[in-house]
């Protein structure tokens, strides 16, 4: 059935993906839309080729990398604990899930520049931001996943005599992992988005701040490299994290 | 006589098993009441005492600061209307183009295969960083901030209700087709009431995001707006009228995520 109407399915997105770069290359020729706004095409590959060449490329690069692998991290970690911790008893499940989702429902960038005041400019702010933002989805899908386990299983963990890492380990953690993993993914591009704004929008290093350092100093050709080097990373950590799934899914 | 008998029991254990759930629902409410209040507490002591007075006030000083510098000044009055107003316009053209965009793609096989994926792989990039695109080609008053919050907000809507389509059963297409109704009465009639949930998830998280992308550019230009004054109560280590500020932005938040919650409540009331 896919099969069948998929060949002008793809003719038509190679038609849009052609016509958009028609379309790009047409606007640096003539110059129908001011180059500030959208440089030409060989400009922008001529200031990618020139920024990969850069020390600087790649220290941005690593900070931005570190900063998120940091704060994903930190996500995961607390993410998963107090998930833990809250749905240790019904009682405490029902008196603190809507806590934890009431919070969330607080736009977390509001408290921005609090971070910037608490842990500074550097990147610990970014991974505090980060994490803050990375664990409230994993943390409420673990609280949901945890507490929907079947309570059989729990007692037959508990008949056999298992401790409770052992069921943690073995019983709960298997049994919710469908559920918990949802909220790792989601977490993880929440916490890259974060990281990459929160280096926009106040920063000294990293990607996020080299796009609106090239935007200030007027360098269109150099923040398109940079956006263009983002956006591939994105489309490339989306199809790796969907694999990674796939695969942990499937078994 | 024997009827009421019969019930009387019966009612009673009714009753009591009624008052046991009440006790317990009652008894979470107020563990929950006491925990928040209780953290409130500690907040105020710690703040108070060991915390650094320049980063960190207490609740007390917050609730003062808001009546006496932000409710009170008319400039961040006017700040934080604005931010208001940028959400509404944002919101409200976000929905319009992705609902009108959502059943263009969604109509057709064809085009939501074609389509779709290209729509969905712009909804993976992170799209902060086009702002300062954004500014570059809007400049930096509200319009920059509306066009962000709406390049967030409209990708929700559009992909939630292109989802949606495809969840309406294709015998009730082809039932109201084979009845002879025109395109407009079948999205108006049968579609339209079938992606009404999937529909209002996508407003939910379109509000979400869309506040997240006015707030962004607001911090971004830090000119004007709530954005400045957040950055100034920074800036001058002055942490209570910062916090009033912000909570006043995050009730605003709370109140317009509140808001979508009830219509969607009133729109899908029918199918339950």
């Amino acid at each position: 059935m896919k099969a069948t109407s998929s060949l002008p399915a793809r003719a038509i997105q190679l038609g849009f993906l052609a016509s958009l770069m028609a379309a790009w290359f047409i606007i640096g020729r003539t110059g129908a839309i001011s180059p500030l706004f959208v440089p030409p095409m060989e400009a922008v590959w001529r200031a990618f080729i020139g920024l990969v060449q850069t020390n600087l490329f790649w220290s941005a690069v690593g900070t931005t990398l570190m900063t998120i692998s940091r704060a994903y991290g930190i996500a995961i970690v607390t993410g998963i604990l107090i998930g833990y911790v809250v749905t240790r008893s019904r009682f405490l499940t029902q008196v603190l899930e809507p806590i934890v989702s009431g919070l969330f429902a607080i736009p977390i960038t509001l408290f921005f520049p609090l971070f910037i005041l608490l842990f500074g400019i550097g990147p610990a702010s970014k991974v505090a931001y980060g994490a803050a933002y990375g664990f409230f989805p994993i943390a409420l899908n673990t609280i949901v996943g945890l507490a929907g386990v079947n309570s059989h299983y729990l007692n037959a963990a508990r008949s056999i005599g298992l401790s409770s890492f052992g069921t943690f380990r073995h019983v709960l953690f298997p049994a919710a992992f469908p559920v918990i993993l949802t909220g790792l993914r989601i977490g993880f591009f929440i916490c890259f988005a974060s990281v990459l704004a929160g280096e926009t929008i106040s920063s000294v290093s990293g990607v996020g701040r080299n796009i609106a350092l090239a935007a200030e100093l007027m360098e269109p050709a150099r923040m398109y490299a940079w956006i263009v080097v983002v956006i591939a990373t994105a489309l490339v950590l989306n199809t790796l994290v969907s694999m990674i799934e796939n695969r942990m899914r499937g078994h | 006589m024997s009827l009421t008998q019969t019930e009387l029991p019966q009612s009673r254990a009714m009753a009591r098993q009624f008052r046991r759930r009440f006790e317990r629902a009652a008894q979470i409410v107020w563990t929950r009441r006491l925990l928040v209040f209780g953290g409130l507490m500690i907040w105020e002591l710690w703040a108070r005492t060991s915390a650094n007075s320049e980063l960190i006030a207490p609740p007390s000083a917050i609730v003062r600061a808001l009546f006496s510098d932000i409710l009170s000044d008319s400039a961040i009055r006017g700040a934080i209307a604005l931010t208001l107003f940028e959400v509404v316009c944002a919101y409200a053209l976000a929905v319009v183009v992705g609902l009108a965009m959502g059943l263009a793609i969604g109509s057709t096989n064809l085009s939501r295969r074609s389509l779709f994926p290209i729509i969905l792989l712009l909804y993976a990039i992170p799209q902060v960083i086009l702002l300062p695109l954004f500014t570059l080609g809007f400049g930096i008053g509200p319009a920059a901030k509306i066009a962000f919050g709406f390049s967030h907000g409209v990708f929700p809507v559009l992909v939630n209700v292109v989802a949606g389509m495809r969840n309406v059963n294709p015998v009730f297409l082809k039932a109201a087709r084979s009845m002879g109704a025109r395109r407009s009465d079948i999205i108006r009639d049968v579609t339209f009431p079938h992606m009404v949930e999937s529909f209002f998830t996508g407003l939910r998280l379109a509000m979400t995001m869309t506040l997240l992308g006015v707030i962004l550019a607001e911090l971004y230009v830090s000119t004007a707006g709530v954005g400045y004054f957040t950055k100034l109560f920074a800036e001058t280590f002055d942490p209570a009228p910062l916090f009033a500020l912000i909570g006043t932005l995050a009730i605003m938040a709370i109140g317009l995520n509140e808001l979508v919650r009830t219509i969607e409540r009133r729109f899908t009331r029918w199918k339950n």
